[in-house]
Parts: C-alpha cells; structure tokens; sequence
C-alpha cells in the first residue's frame, strides 16, 4: 500500500501533467491496457499506467474512482478524450519511460495494492 | 426509500465515444442516494460491461436500473443476434470480439464474467436472432 500524494511522484519521476487535480492521495498502482482488466483491478484511488489514450480510458478511470491515469512512453491523450477527462475530473500524467520503467521506478515507493 | 428508484438509458449501438455514459451516469445518482462506495463500484463494473457489450455486439439495446431498499437491480436489453454458447462466452478471455474492438482496448473476454463477479446474482435470457435480455442484481444492506 503507497501512502503518498499524486504531486510526490510526479516530482520524483518528473511526469508531466496532462490534466487534473495532483493533490490526491494515491494508494496503489495498476499496470495493463485491456479495459475489461483495469475496469476489474483498478482500486479507488490507484495510479493506471498504460499506453492506451482513447476516451474510453476515460470512461474506466472514472468509473473506478483511479486517482490518476499515466499514460507512457510519451503517449498522448486523444483529443475527445482530453474533452471526457475536463468534464469527469480525471487526472491525466504522462512520461516518455515505458511501462516497465515506470513501475521499477514507482517501485521504491513501497509495494503497490 | 419508500418506493424504488428507477433509471432508464438507450445505450447507443455506433457510439464508442459515449460508451460508459450510461454507468457513469448510475454511479453519480447512487452517490446521490448515499448508496455506500463498494456497492457502487460493483454495480458500475456490471453495467459498464454490459454497456460495453451492447455496443460491441448488438447495436446498442437499454439499460434499466431499479434500486430498492435491499438490492439494485440492472436489465439489460438487446435486439442483438443473441449469445450462441453462453458458457463458452462465460469463460474468462473468451472473445469474438473483431481487431478494431480489441485495439480500443476491449475484447479482453471478461465482460460476462467481471458482470457475473460482481454481482450477487445474474441471469441472461438469451435466443439467437432475437436478442439478450441479463438480469443482475446486487444485494445492499
């Protein structure tokens, strides 16, 4: 369990803020692209990351309560999606590392839910 | 709750955009109701799926949500071509879900089963050519 703010790594693994608020509280971390496994394993107040960037994304991130979705490997949000993540108040990061870099350097944090 | 709260929703069959609305939706008037988180959660992830699944296989349908004081129940209608072999669909990662789908991220072959998961009970009335008529329902205390 991560007991942290989103804004503590955003700082410490330098992402960049697509959209939304950072100052939640982030509690665990899910890796993985397919909607249907996120929408199950996705914990209120969890960090996604994955590569995929369309509105649906969106859709799951908000309906399982995520603190944040981090898009990797410079991954950029598609534009009606951008729109879905203002309206739903989903906060949206982004990195240029990749998946695996990403969760070796969230890593140090503590073990993830 | 003296009476019970009904929702209704067309869930519409061209539009991945909107996609999840309709759940998005319930998930912001059980919040209203003071429905506690983890039964929320559940009847979201259901009817996201179901959403989802009309979209993808049956050119959209309705979703009917009906909260009493003891449980919330889903109904999911379609016209679609029906469920051929509902137990093969029933198994974790079994999709017939086409490339374009799984490429939105769908089609991972969980929609039944993270339906069937979360709720407390589910049945699907299903006749091929006519359409899928499931039933959920999630007991609250």
């Amino acid at each position: 369990m991560l007991k942290m703010k989103l804004s503590d790594i955003i700082n410490s693994l330098s992402l960049t803020v697509v959209v939304g608020d950072v100052e939640r509280d982030l509690e665990g971390v899910y890796a993985g692209d397919f909607l249907s496994r996120a929408m199950s394993r996705v914990e209120a107040g969890d960090l996604w990351i994955t590569i995929m960037n369309n509105v649906n994304v969106i859709a799951v991130a908000s309906l399982t309560d995520a603190a944040a979705v981090l898009l990797a490997e410079d991954v950029s949000l598609m534009s009606d999606a951008l729109e879905a993540a203002r309206e739903k108040d989903v906060t949206v990061l982004s990195s240029g590392l990749s998946v695996y870099e990403l969760c070796v350097a969230l890593g140090k944090f503590g073990t993830a839910s | 709750m003296a009476e019970n709260v009904v929702f209704h929703f067309d869930v519409d069959g061209e539009d991945f955009s909107s996609a999840g609305g309709a759940s998005v939706t319930v998930k912001k008037k059980l919040r209203q109701l003071g429905i506690a988180p983890e039964y929320i959660r559940r009847v979201a992830i259901a009817m996201y799926e179901g959403e989802i699944n009309m979209v993808i296989h049956a050119n959209g349908g309705s979703a009917d949500v009906i909260v009493s004081d003891d449980e919330i129940k889903i109904v999911l209608t379609d016209t679609g071509p029906g469920i051929p072999d509902v137990s093969l669909a029933m198994q974790e990662g079994y999709s017939t879900a086409r490339d374009n789908i799984r490429s939105l991220g769908f089609g991972a072959g969980m929609g039944l089963p993270n339906m069937k998961k979360y709720t407390d009970t589910m049945e699907i009335d299903t006749e091929l050519g006519r359409g899928t008529t499931i039933t959920m329902t999630v007991k609250i205390a």
